[in-house]
């Protein structure tokens, strides 16, 4: 018999990366989902997609987009990495380093990333100071 | 002159008290597992498996776990030690964090049958289907099948595998799909395959190519982390996937 009573198993990076792959993987195809429909209404009607994409401008969406980059980021360069793993001899033994080394790239990428992302956004909130 | 001889101190070993919290779960009175909790005095030296025995023998005859050998061979007293597959014999008190009670489970996965054990019929079962036994071709040597050293080198690692099941039962795939062949059933494969003695390679190939077969190994390297025997087992199947996708053993 199985039961929920129990500890979470404690992987370590491989693990964690793999639920993090899953979980960004969801949230991308959910985007691609909503965005196929979006679009899509360019056809039906031209007034209710300028409606829909109005709403996208908003400070909230503009976070969501920002979550939207980190996670195709991610997902992305986790991607690699195992791609690496399954077809580079030194992959398995070098997952662990490769695991710090895509969230290295990660940061490096998103800190400018965001800055720029939410610019506008937060010029928008609270005034330009130009 | 004469060198100085420096004797080293022994280190006096100290019993401390350390607290074990066991998942019990006993098939005629519950109908859900439980945590039981222990107190024993132990030195850093000792083994889980020590304590397991000691609990057993002078707290609780009726905790219930499987060992043979006791010294990382047998394969018996795979469980679940602070979260993370270990052998219980492999595993010293001093290697635990013993300021917080260690927790002892079954391995997960496959069904539990009493305290820390659990039927271990579908692991084997798993084994078994991957023909983890040489299948030559040819005639009978008269003498022994000759093999040269880099060629062993190649299959090395799996044929330290002592079936423990740590592996498998740590696999994050094999917990939600038990059709899945697991780690273990891969390494004795990939320990055939890749034998020059060996004339089934192809057959275990196509049986590791099926559905529920490497492919659905999602590189957590959980069996990796976990195995006892220091087998790098996400190689392992990297190692069969490339011969699949290649064809090249
Ligand atoms: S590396 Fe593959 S076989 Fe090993 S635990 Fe992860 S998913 Fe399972
Ligand atoms: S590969 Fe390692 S963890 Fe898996 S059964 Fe063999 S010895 Fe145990
Ligand atoms: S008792 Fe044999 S491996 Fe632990």
């Amino acid at each position: 018999m199985t039961s929920k009573v129990g500890t979470l198993y404690r992987g370590g990076e491989g693990m964690w990366t793999w639920v993090l792959h899953r979980v960004t993987g969801v949230a991308v195809f959910f985007f691609l989902f909503v965005h196929v429909l979006d679009t899509a209404l360019v056809r039906v009607s031209p007034n209710s997609y300028d409606a829909v994409i109005a709403t996208y401008k908003t400070p909230i969406v503009n976070l969501l987009e920002v979550g939207l980059v980190g996670a195709v980021l991610f997902h992305a360069l986790n991607g690699l990495r195992i791609i690496l793993i399954d077809f580079w001899s030194k992959g398995p033994r070098l997952q662990r380093q490769m695991t710090w080394v895509i969230a290295a790239i990660w940061f490096v990428v998103m800190i400018p990333g965001v800055y720029f992302m939410l610019k506008h956004t937060i010029q928008t909130i609270f005034g330009s100071a130009a | 002159m004469t060198a100085a001889v420096v004797v080293p101190e022994t280190p006096v070993l100290v019993a401390s008290d350390v607290t074990f919290k066991i998942r019990r779960f006993n098939p005629e009175v519950d109908s859900e597992p439980h945590y039981e909790t222990y107190t024993l005095a132990l030195y850093p030296t000792d083994r889980v498996l020590d304590a397991l025995s000691r609990i057993k023998g002078e707290i609780d005859g009726s905790l219930t776990f499987r060992r043979s050998c006791g010294h990382g061979i047998c394969g018996s007293d795979a469980m679940r030690i602070n979260g993370r597959n270990r052998l219980a014999c492999k595993t010293l008190v001093k290697d635990l964090d013993i300021t917080k009670p260690i927790s002892i489970e079954a391995i997960q996965g496959l069904p539990l049958e009493k305290d820390l054990v659990v039927d271990m019929e579908p692991f084997f079962a798993a084994y078994r289907s991957v023909l983890p036994f040489l299948i030559p071709d040819g005639h009978e040597p008269t003498k022994e099948r000759i093999q040269s050293a880099e060629d062993r080198a190649k299959f090395d690692d799996g044929t330290k595998c002592i079936l423990c099941a740590c592996c498998t039962t740590s696999c994050p795939v094999y917990w939600t799909d038990d059709q899945y062949f697991g780690p273990a059933a891969i390494v004795a494969a990939h320990r055939f395959i890749f034998d020059s003695r060996d004339a089934a390679a192809e057959r275990r190939l196509e049986i590791l190519n099926e559905k529920e077969g490497v492919w659905r190994c999602r590189t957590t390297f959980n069996c990796t982390d976990a195995c006892p025997r220091g087998i790098e087992i996400t190689q392992a199947i990297a190692e069969v996937k490339k011969a699949l996708i290649f064809r090249r053993v």
